[in-house]
């Protein structure tokens, strides 16, 4: 079941690489973020933790495997971001929401939006949290050098 | 005089192509800034919106501005532009050079022909199905819906400006065939295989982008974006509805 779910999270992140045109070069890497992304995410939820917590913790882990390979590779982080993060957006919800909301069924649509927004801003602080605690070790080390 | 002029161009030749190839704002802006530092700027100026930049040198000097009509997710270009920056800034290529080069970025075509972005959105489509939960009977219908509704998107989008239509389109054809294949037997949760299929359609990127915006300040891309996103959701949302509504 593990197995199952590491390789498709890997396929899809790194065949949204290819719809965003990712360098080539680079798809590997997207896949292997999005696959460890996803991994913690499926595991925490799996061990009952709510799905808000563990898109935060999941997004963290993104980042900073991100912010790795943008060192290691030297292109934009945006490129391992953007396609490790993608299973982790709440798309699906969001499509459900609006399905719902066309369907007239307007309290179940509403509940589901405000899910989207919560997972939504989760993923956004666990984002910015990396890029926080990079940018606080970048200005800790410059003062001490 | 004819430097700066220069200066200029090449600022809003790198956030132009940055912009259109779906850069954050802050990106945008802050390459622009970098670009116009090191050629010996002392206080520039750059304000990306989704849909234009304004850049001027100095706070009182002319401002350029320029409209941006569309938009996509071309990561390639990004790191292409990134990296002549970088150059730029460190020196190692004059600015005619880097402004040669930056041309021949935006002129060229995305990394990838149609029919592998169709292939790949086909594989994220099925993957999607097993990740929500789904089973591997709905991994083949999945599959195919999804790549019928990414050509149906691309190929509408080609005919009709209007991006909103084509991605209603798109999810009206994964709607329409999902509950074909699952009628015929085919697959037996549709609802499993439409929210695998629709995947590549939806603005996930966009929600995401538009809340780090709206937290890093960027008020008005970050609302724009938001709005983007909402209303190409809603698109999809309507497009799969219909087939709801007539079964």
């Amino acid at each position: 079941m593990v197995i199952t779910q590491l390789i498709t999270s890997f396929i899809a992140a790194s065949g949204f690489g290819i719809l965003f045109n990712a360098p080539r070069n680079s798809l590997i890497q997207c896949g292997l973020v999005g696959m460890f992304g996803w991994i913690l995410y499926y595991f925490l939820v799996e061990r009952g933790m709510d799905v808000v917590p563990a898109t935060i913790f999941a997004a963290i882990l993104v980042a900073l495997l991100s912010h790795i390979c943008s060192r290691y590779y030297k292109m934009p982080i945006i490129i391992f971001n953007v396609s490790g993060i993608i299973p982790l957006v709440p798309g699906g919800i969001a499509y459900n929401a609006m399905r719902h909301f066309v369907e007239n069924d307007y309290y179940t649509a509403i509940q589901l939006s405000t899910q989207v927004i919560l997972l939504a801003g989760g993923i956004a602080i666990g984002l910015m949290f990396s890029e926080v605690v990079n940018q606080v070790v970048r200005k800790v080390g410059r003062l001490r050098g | 005089m004819e430097e700066t002029i220069t200066i200029e161009k090449i600022c809003m030749l790198a956030g132009k192509i940055m912009l259109v190839s779906g850069a954050e704002t802050n990106r945008v802006e802050d390459t622009m800034n970098r670009i116009a530092s090191s050629l010996g700027v002392k206080n520039p100026q750059s304000y990306a919106t989704p849909t234009g930049i304004n850049f001027s040198v100095d706070v009182a000097a002319t401002t350029n501005s320029l409209r941006i009509l569309k938009r996509s997710t071309d990561l390639h270009k990004i790191a292409e532009v990134n990296d002549v920056s970088r150059k730029l800034t460190a020196g190692s290529i004059p600015i005619h050079e880097a402004f040669r080069q930056l041309k021949a970025i935006e002129r060229e075509n995305s990394e990838y022909p149609a029919w592998v972005q169709i292939i790949a959105a086909a594989l994220v489509s099925g993957c999607f199905t097993i990740m929500f939960g789904g089973t591997w009977e709905d991994f083949l219908p999945a599959l195919i819906a999804g790549a019928l509704g990414f050509t149906g998107m691309l190929t509408f989008e080609r005919v009709v400006e209007i991006r909103f239509l084509a991605e209603f389109f798109g999810a009206f054809l994964i709607g329409a065939s999902a509950y074909l294949f699952v009628s015929m037997g085919f697959g037996n949760a549709l609802n499993m295989v439409i929210i695998g299929a629709v995947m590549p359609l939806v603005p996930g990127l966009h929600i995401t982008n538009a809340i780090r915006d709206l937290m890093s300040g960027h008020l008005v891309s970050g609302l724009s974006k938001g709005v983007e996103a909402m209303l190409t959701a809603f698109a999809i949302g309507a497009g799969v509805a219909i087939i709801y509504a007539f079964v």
